[in-house]
């Protein structure tokens, strides 16, 4: 079972990231659960959600301490909250940023074996494409380019499906871009 | 038909798939998905000839409930913790009067302080109302069983309360299957009230009942609930034969056959007792879990042949009666009298207080360990918080770990 600890905070759409995670899972016949933290939907305010993948039913509904991937969609949370609190020590650590991981998270990347910390400037493709600051859909392409647990095209229709038309469209273009840079492409 | 939805927007198919003809809610978190996605079926056409009511408290929605059922209309609602105490009055009178009504219970802690979190004490504060109350383990479960309520209800003539985790299972986003509307169409026939209100042919209701028929107005009530053992069986014998599900039930074991322990677990803490209990046994550790569905009418017999000779019983409870102990041991205890059987609460996740497969784990092996000495223990507590109130007002402190009543009892003797 792959678990995954999504951090941002209030507006940037954590939870619906969640959430198409696990659309996209479920289009690829996994079995997913996707789950907020719950009481603190204020917009800026630090948010977790939390999303599993596995082959089986998932009976589990504690939240996820020990996550084996975490996303962090707003850097300004580094250094107020432990966003890789409890990681995998073998586990991927994916942030949203311009800027290479050893200089936003050096410990974290002494931390985690080589080529486990990803930066990925999720907001800027969302600017380019969406127009606004969402970066869950490029932020959800970059997992699956890190871990190949899911099909870029599958993050794609999962936004594709929730939000039909001119939304969906740019929130699958800003997704290909984020794959796309994770892979070199 | 699987989905992958919210567990609100499950139940909300749920119950759209039993045509109902009125409903009635008043938004509290967590169940404010459900009726706001049923009045989005009904306001797209997806729910035909349904009257959808926005009531302005839910005092409000519950006296509408009751009109409407007693009108002859198949009526669902659903509140949550608050709500829900607002509703009593007409929740009482629901029963007694035999309307089947269903509603959502999204269970959550009862301020104040005010919580908005998960627990059992909003649903468990109405186990005297005279409704039937079925907890839900999963979503799937959840959407199942809001299915048969509706036949449970209507077939034995008493309202029908689902509870299921607020949050933990209402915002989940799992994968669901949802049954088909023909499928349904099959199980759950039109609803054909024995008698309603009808100006054509004047009836009528709820009339008062002095003390020379009171007693046996009440052992009426008690005879429903009998029945309702047997038709709680009998629904979910034929709901599984039609879907497949697993669902519903009076109660479900998983792990029981030789159990040197067994967990009576409410609600969706199973699933993650479930997991926990498949990794204690890899340790030799053999633990049953009974999931308790029905509350009410509690299945003392069934209960007893699920517990069987198994000496030792902890029942998990997230609510438990102020000044007194827990709610789910005392009928226990009733239910195996005379047996030779340890049964003791615990309570944990207390007003969202997350029920970890370490918690599990922990109370698995202090309860072989035999360190559950008195009936009724607090387990999760962090004592730090309780010192930091304690020792500033009274010099008092407690250690870390479990609480159980003694110390409370010594701490207020010091």
């Amino acid at each position: 079972m792959l678990q995954i600890r999504l951090h941002g905070r209030g507006g940037q759409g954590v939870v619906t990231a969640a959430e198409m995670l696990t659309l996209a899972a479920f289009y690829e016949g996994h079995h997913a659960q996707a789950f907020p933290s719950f009481g603190s939907e204020r917009t800026g305010a630090p948010v977790v959600a939390y999303a599993r993948i596995d082959d089986k039913e998932i009976r589990t509904h504690e939240p996820i301490s020990k996550p084996g991937v975490v996303l962090v969609q707003d850097k300004t949370l580094l250094g107020s909250v432990d966003v890789f609190g409890g990681l995998d020590p073998n586990g991927f650590a994916i942030i949203n940023s311009k800027d290479d991981p050893e200089i936003v998270v050096p410990e974290l990347c002494k931390f985690l074996p080589k080529g486990h910390v990803f930066t990925v400037p999720a907001t800027d493709f969302a600017m380019q494409k969406i127009g606004k600051p969402l970066p869950g859909a490029p932020m959800l392409s970059a997992l699956a380019a890190v871990t190949d647990i899911l099909k870029l095209e599958s993050v794609q229709k999962a936004f594709q499906e929730r939000y039909p038309g001119k939304v969906g469209d740019a929130n699958a273009e800003t997704a290909a871009l984020a794959y796309n840079y994770i892979k070199g492409v | 038909m699987l989905k992958q939805i919210e567990g609100s927007l499950g139940v909300a198919e749920a119950v759209a798939l039993c045509r109902p003809g009125v409903v009635c809610a008043y938004p509290i978190s967590p169940q404010t998905h459900i009726v706001e996605n049923v009045g989005k079926f009904v306001k797209t056409g997806t729910l035909k000839d349904c009257d959808f009511l926005n009531v302005e408290s839910e005092f409000s929605a519950m006296s509408v409930a009751i009109g409407s059922s007693a009108g002859g209309a198949r009526t669902y609602t659903a509140t949550a913790s608050q709500g829900l105490l607002f509703m009593v009055e007409g929740i009482y009178s629901a029963s007694g009067l035999g309307l089947p009504i269903v509603m959502t219970v999204a269970s959550r802690a009862i301020g104040g302080p005010i919580n908005i979190w998960n627990d059992h004490s909003d649903s468990l504060s109405q186990r005297d109302s005279g409704w039937l109350q079925l907890f839900c383990e999963s979503n799937q479960d959840a959407v199942d069983t809001h299915i048969m309520a509706f036949k449970i209800a209507e077939t034995v003539g008493l309202p029908v309360m689902v509870c299921m985790d607020g949050f933990v299972l209402t915002h989940a986003f799992e994968r669901l299957d949802i049954p088909s509307q023909e499928v349904v169409d099959k199980f759950l026939k039109e609803y054909e009230p024995n008698e309603y209100l009808n100006t054509s042919e004047p009836i009528s209701m709820g009339a008062m009942v002095g003390p020379e028929a009171f007693t046996e107005v009440r052992i009426l009530q008690q005879r429903k609930m009998a029945r309702a053992l047997k038709v709680i069986e009998d629904v979910t014998k034929e709901y599984r034969e039609l879907t497949g599900s697993k669902s519903g039930g009076l109660l479900d074991c998983y792990n029981c056959e030789n159990a040197d322990l067994k967990l009576i677990i409410l609600g969706s803490s199973v699933g993650t007792a479930k997991d926990e209990i498949d990794r204690l046994k890899k340790e030799g550790i053999n633990v049953g879990i009974i999931s308790l569905k029905s509350f009410r009418p509690f299945p003392y017999a069934k209960l007893a042949e699920a517990i069987g000779d198994t000496k030792q019983v902890i029942c998990l409870e997230r609510a438990f009666s102020f000044g007194g102990r827990g709610i789910i041991c005392p009928e226990v205890k009733r239910a195996m009298e005379g047996k030779n059987c340890d049964i003791k609460t615990v309570v944990a996740g207390l007003g969202g207080r997350a029920i970890y497969g370490t918690t599990i784990n922990g109370i698995v092996k202090n309860a072989l360990d035999g360190k559950f000495t008195e009936e009724f223990t607090f387990f999760d507590v962090d004592a730090s918080v309780l010192n930091s109130y304690t020792q500033k007002t009274e010099g008092v402190s407690f250690p870390n770990g479990p609480i159980c009543q003694s110390q409370i009892d010594n701490s207020v003797n010091m």
